[in-house]
């Protein structure tokens, strides 16, 4: 039974037509009400994965839960149609379960806040926020376990509960929850943030409505995702195909030895339609790296992409929903049975992005961008500090990696930034203050993004000194598939992990592991992926490649992708590079495949241990045949 | 030329426009003012500074030696790094950190997929000409690894090479410990002779390694044009034979000596706004309205800031264009909304957008009749009848029919008549600027309603009782020539001298002695550098400023520390601070991160001239009737000059009154009564 919504005022909303002039008043009004939302949350969050890296996200929506302002789109209808309970004045929901929500948010570290506000009796928006907990219980630290079996393992659960009812608080259900977290003074915190932050924006609705009237802003809303489903028409129409389109691109492994698992989505347009199906996509898997992938977000992060690839002007809301219809298997890794284990689905959520914009730019390869969205690299750092002086107390770290920003149709990938919307790096001297670790190496590691016109952006090596002994997870991905290049461009170079112990041996580690116990004065030379090259290499400007060999951004060895010879000094061979870029040229194809992904899956299966160091995943084994090709 | 016997006690004000450079000189025994203004020289903003200056001292009947003081507001700081017209930087960093600001802080802005349409921007000091030094500070102070000499003097071999024209050092914990900082910059010394470096340890003592770096390369950046403008401005002071003072405005409001500018150019980069904010406590003071809001309206931005008690809020960033930085600076948000901001309507969305593009001065909204064609601001003004065509005293007419033209292009777009579109840009172009508003009251806690509005620049009060609407601030105050506020701001404030120690302790380890030890020190440090300014101490005033948050957050409240207050009078403060800013307290210990002293010099004695007082009608300024278009139709109205009305007179509305640079706009259903120092409050009518 669906939930109800429980209204003292039974008066429906009058329609009323809202001059374009109030509509963008409105429309700012609520734009500046989210960043209230960010700005709230980012002051009071304590975990640093939330507070210094920005891994949360808000939404404003109607009443009927469509978003107006947000990012991820609603998720609010499959919360209503799957909540058997009422909706009233005071209420405040809580949950973390995505098999509860249809997946709105995809794995039980995300603590979602949604809040109905009313006024005079009557529904008139939701505001929700919902953001990553470090650590949330289970069998390891930051709540990830990569060898889960099922969502069981990956710690406290919580389905939808009112945490405020009629408002009342209810104190035993967050003691409860809090009594399963290692660190439940940030989990505490981080909560009371999104809360501060849906209230927040509540008040400025409350504000927009005294000042415009319920109907109004309500109207106004209903105009704002009308105005958006008619931007979109329009867009779909001129820049999507009735032919098929697709694509299919990879999760390198699952952290249990199989892989890679395929990720395949075709489009087409039937009339005004978009249609996206992932029919080809591999069955779940048995570990933890699947990804609850919920239909309206997809939808979302689908409209994004083409706004952004074709007209950043526009802003997005929920306005375009029945414009696009997703498809996606039963039992696949994009939507996999209960209770599978979903706690490593940043993955193939990364993986999703890269897929967009293939198969929005393939036919229109001037706007397409190559690979890079391709990871959200985790690195958890947990033990009891057993510095003098520090009593053995407990510490832990989540950290997110960030790498290269892929080359694109309009310049270059910057270097070692964030392809999610907010997130920052942590400073390193507040991670160097405030637990056992020293950075000794923070940089943008040269020649790792994809050489090309435009050169994809170098990941980041960071070398973190253990000062401690603890016990390290790694999450990253694209080790053994490649950041794919286009339109001529070179794959950008994948990710690495090295463990150099204190007397310099090194050992190479997996991309996807937990329980790695460390020494202190043990160095991890974390290296995350580059990203791909746009274009032909040897169109780029042979003294823009000379000025990177003395920015320490492409190596002496590095510039000869770009068919340029140089000194370490960056001083070019005019004549040597001549000659190299003609014998270059000669071993071209004369029309450049769109995608270069380094190699077929065989042959990167083939290379994969004299390349990367680490045996080649063996092909996944599906106990959900029904979903396999 | 009038030659006194006492000793010289003129200060002089100087705020260089872009237009106009304003000066006002007030004699501090009398408080007597005389204002003048002259053309501004952008090739060299020092030649107007100086001739305005002598041509101001004549006509007040004074001579060069009669200064005291000599107080300056300047952009050239700002400019120089809007036209990126910036030095050439090395930037000296700890090894294994050469891509800091490559790397920055990773941050895309913008939404989900913006990298794709994100350029990807430039380190400020080149990254050719970044070196490594083979050193460490661990995180407790301790040397890790002592420093390399003899490597680094030979990688400074290549910063000579790529011809640098300043250093920045910044290394690795050296907020907790400067000694190969230090090191590093006598090194510099003997192997780069005559290059000006800055350390990081000096400009931004404080953790977060990106930020301190980013400052002080913009210290450095900006070094050399400072230090010669500062030096032009010093040798023709010189030369005129004054041997007053120079002292220049920071972004923090405070004023610092010629020669600190030249070491700590970082400090100037919002210095232009800072005169706005403190010309607007001056006359906020005046008029006796201790809590205002302040709407700065040019031609192409807009500057908004709260002032409480008299002091405006301050904010621990300076934003120039895309750069921020971390020194203090005046809380002051800008946004693209000005007279000269476009108005359009994208043909997908059919939206009405206004700004941020700007006509600017050329070729100027469509009403100028200087060839431009495209609606603006000023149009939309010109053609509801709040800009009248001919302004007073001006030989400049408006083209209305020019305005009407531009904007009936909204109007068609947006399928609206003239008149509503012309509504519409306005209501718009409020919006933008109630947005900057908000930003600085409600989303800081702030009730607006508690503040007047102070609306001043070009446009501010023909658009001041509008946003007095939209926010509830009443009264809104129109300053006399609200055109140049920044002058006698520059003239009435007070030295200022500041330092910072990075604390870092939880209340629960630290105590009040302890805290106090580290407050002695800095009030010892900073009353000597005003010492050395000529502050006697009997004037120097101290503030005590203690930044706190909740163990484990990484964004402190700033709270005043007064004397007699105890670490648990400042949790308690900001247990309640930090409840009225986020709604909510948690029961976690506070930690004490910075504490920094702010040490002040003695302020001005200067008050507004008194107009005389008139019989409350204001019909002797009546200059004609007039029609207005306001709330959806046609209404009468007057146009008054500002210079016959008489303290007590009040204007209904609707009503325009003009001056020579400015003209306000009152609404209809409200008043606008002049008070004695000529200021027009304008309030709803009762």
């Amino acid at each position: 039974m669906p939930a109800r919504i429980i209204e003292t005022n039974p008066q429906p909303f009058a329609a009323r037509a809202i001059d374009p002039v109030t509509l963008d008043i409105i429309e700012n009004a609520l734009r500046n009400a989210r960043i209230e939302m960010d700005a709230t949350l980012v002051r009071t969050a304590m975990s640093p994965g939330i507070r210094e890296q920005g891994d949360a996200f808000p939404m404003i929506a109607n009443p009927a839960g469509k978003m107006i302002v947000g990012q991820f789109g609603s998720f609010i209808d499959g919360f209503l149609k799957g909540w058997d309970g009422t909706i009233e004045e005071g209420d405040m929901i809580f949950l973390s379960d995505p098999y509860s929500c249809e997946g709105a948010i995809s794995h039980s570290n995300d603590w979602l806040v949604l809040l109905p506000v009313y006024r005079s009796g009557r529904l008139v928006a939701w505001t929700a926020m919902f953001g990553h907990q470090s650590d949330i219980g289970g069998k390891v630290a930051g709540s990830m376990p990569i060898d889960a079996r099922s969502i069981f393992e990956e710690g406290v659960r919580i389905p939808p509960v009112k945490i405020w009812k009629k408002g009342e608080y209810n104190e035993d259900l967050i003691k409860l929850i809090m009594h399963q977290t290692r660190k439940p003074d940030w989990c505490a915190a981080d909560l009371n943030a999104l809360i501060a932050s849906c209230r927040v924006a509540a008040r400025r609705i409350d504000e927009m409505c005294a000042r415009f009237g319920e109907d109004e802003v309500v109207a106004a809303m209903d105009a704002l995702l009308a105005r958006n489903h008619r931007a979109m028409k329009a867009l779909i129409a001129s820049s999507v195909s009735t032919d098929k389109v697709s694509f299919e691109d990879y999760v390198c492994d699952d952290g249990v030895g199989y892989g890679p698992y395929k990720i395949k989505c075709t489009m087409s347009r039937v009339g005004d339609k978009v249609v996206l199906d992932f029919d080809g996509t591999d069955p779940q898997s048995d570990a933890a790296i699947n990804f609850y992938l919920n239909e309206n977000m997809f939808k979302m992060f689908f409209g994004i992409y083409m706004i952004m690839v074709f007209d950043p002007q526009i802003m997005f809301n929920d306005g375009f929903y029945d414009l696009i219809e997703v498809k996606i298997p039963e039992g696949s890794l994009l939507k996999p049975r209960y209770p599978a284990a979903l706690s490593g689905r940043t993955h193939a959520l990364g993986r999703i992005f890269d897929l967009l914009g293939a198969l929005l730019g393939q036919r229109t390869p001037e706007f397409l961008c190559a690979a890079g969205f391709s990871s959200s690299p985790h690195l958890m750092y947990s033990g009891r500090d057993q510095r003098p002086g520090k009593a053995g107390e407990w510490f832990q770290l989540f950290q997110i990696g960030f790498g290269g920003i892929p080359g694109k149709p309009f310049g270059d990938g910057p270097d070692g930034h964030s392809l999610w919307p907010g997130f920052t790096n942590v400073p390193n001297e507040f991670l160097e203050r405030y637990f056992p670790l020293r950075i000794e190496r923070y940089e943008a590691l040269a020649d790792t993004g994809g050489a090309g016109k435009f050169r994809g952006g170098n990941g980041i090596l960071m070398t973190y000194r253990f000062l401690s002994a603890g016990t390290v997870s790694i999450h990253d991905d694209r080790w053994f598939t490649y950041p794919w290049g286009v339109n001529g461009g070179e794959p950008g170079a994948r990710a690495r992990k090295i463990l150099e112990k204190a007397d310099g041996t090194q050992t190479i580690v997996a991309n996807k592991l937990d329980s790695l116990d460390v020494e202190a004065g043990d160095q991890l030379h974390f290296i995350t992926w580059g990203g791909g090259g746009w274009g032909n290499p040897l169109e780029r400007d042979p003294a823009l490649v000379g000025l990177e060999i003395r920015q320490g951004l492409v190596s002496v060895a590095g510039a000869r992708a770009y068919g340029v010879v140089a000194d370490a000094d960056g001083v070019v061979d005019t004549a040597a590079t001549a000659a190299l870029r003609a014998e270059l040229a000669a071993s071209q194809p004369a029309e450049a495949a769109i995608f270069n992904r380094g190699g077929s899956i065989e042959e990167l299966r083939a290379r994969c241990a004299a390349e990367t160091g680490l045996p080649a995943p063996r092909p996944p084994v599906w106990h959900f045949a029904e979903a396999a090709e | 030329m009038n030659v006194s016997n006492r000793p010289p006690s003129y200060r002089l004000g100087v705020d260089v426009g872009g237009t106009f450079t304003d000066l006002i000189v007030i004699d501090e025994e009398t408080g007597r003012a005389v204002r003048d203004k002259v053309p501004s020289t952008p090739h060299d903003p020092s030649e107007a500074v100086i001739a305005g200056a002598r041509q101001l001292a004549e006509k007040a009947g004074i001579s060069a030696a009669d200064l005291s003081m000599f107080l300056h507001g300047t952009t050239v700081a700002t400019n120089a790094v809007l036209e990126h017209k910036i030095a050439r930087v090395g930037l000296i960093v700890t090894e294994g950190y050469r891509h800091i600001l490559q790397i920055a802080r990773s941050l895309v802005p913008g939404g989900l997929a913006a990298w794709i349409v994100w350029p990807k921007p430039t380190p400020m000091a080149p990254l050719e000409a970044t070196i490594e030094a083979h050193e460490r500070i661990g995180a407790d102070g301790a040397i890790v690894r002592p420093l390399d000499e003899a490597a680094l003097r030979h990688s400074l071999k290549r910063l000579a090479a790529e011809k640098v024209e300043a250093i920045t050092v910044c290394l690795m914990n050296s907020y907790l410990n400067d000694a190969h900082e230090r090191r590093i910059a006598e090194i510099c010394a003997e192997e780069l002779p005559g290059l000006p470096v800055s350390l990081s340890a000096d400009i931004l003592p404080e953790m977060q390694e990106y930020e301190r770096a980013l400052t002080t390369v913009a210290n450095s950046a900006v070094r050399p044009t400072v230090s010669r403008y500062v030096g032009n401005l010093e040798n023709a002071l010189k030369d005129w034979g004054t041997t007053a003072k120079l002292n220049l405005l920071r972004s923090d409001g405070g004023l610092m000596s010629a020669e600190k500018s030249r070491t700590a150019p970082v400090n100037l980069l919002m210095s232009g706004p800072a005169g706005g904010v403190a010309g607007a406590v001056w006359i906020a003071k005046n008029a006796g309205f201790p809590n205002v809001l302040t709407l700065d309206m040019g031609g192409t931005s807009t500057d908004v800031a709260l002032i409480e008690d008299y002091q405006p809020r301050l904010r621990r960033e300076t934003s120039v264009g895309h750069l921020t930085v971390r020194a203090s600076s005046l809380d002051v948000k800008t946004v693209g909304a000005g007279g000269g901001s476009i108005a359009t309507v994208p043909e997908l969305t059919r939206a009405l957008r206004v700004g941020p593009q700007s006509a600017g001065a050329v070729p100027g909204p469509a009403a100028y009749g200087r060839g431009g064609e495209l609606p603006t601001v000023t149009d939309a003004n010109v053609v509801l009848g709040y800009l009248p065509e001919n302004l007073l005293g001006g030989a400049f007419k408006l083209d209305r029919e020019a305005s009407r033209r531009a904007v009936q292009t909204v109007a068609d777009a947006l399928g609206l008549p003239l008149l509503e579109a012309a509504a519409g840009i306005i209501a718009i172009v409020n919006e933008t600027m109630f947005g900057a508003l908000r930003l600085v009251s409600v989303q800081q806690g702030y009730d607006p309603r508690d503040f007047a509005l102070m609306a001043f620049g070009g446009a501010g009060p023909l658009h001041g009782n509008a946003m007095g609407m939209l926010m509830g601030s009443w009264p809104v105050i129109i300053p006399p020539s609200p055109g140049v506020l920044c002058a006698y701001g520059d003239a009435t404030t007070r030295l200022r001298v500041d330092a910072q120690r990075s604390f870092n302790r939880l209340v629960t380890q630290t105590n009040d002695a302890e805290v106090g030890a580290v407050i002695d020190e800095l009030i010892a440090q900073t009353s000597g550098e005003l010492a050395a300014e000529g502050v006697a101490a009997s004037e120097v005033e101290i503030r005590v400023e203690i930044d706190v948050r909740y163990a484990g957050q990484a964004f402190e409240v700033p709270l005043y520390s007064p004397p007699g207050s105890t670490i648990a009078s400042l949790a308690e403060r900001f247990d309640a601070e930090h409840k009225r800013l986020f709604t909510f307290n948690l029961s976690v210990p506070q930690e004490l991160v910075n504490i920094r002293v702010v040490a002040l010099g003695k302020a001005a004695n200067v008050s507004a001239t008194r107009i005389d007082r008139g019989n409350g009608s204001p019909a002797a300024a009546r200059v004609r009737d007039h029609e207005v278009w306001m709330d959806g139709q046609a209404r009468a109205a007057a146009i008054y000059d500002r210079s016959l009305l008489k303290a007590g007179d009040i204007v209904p509305g609707p009503a325009v009154i003009t001056e020579m640079d400015s003209t306000t706009l009152v609404h209809n259903g409200h008043i606008a009564t002049v008070d004695n120092f000529a200021n027009l409050l304008i309030t709803p009518e009762a």
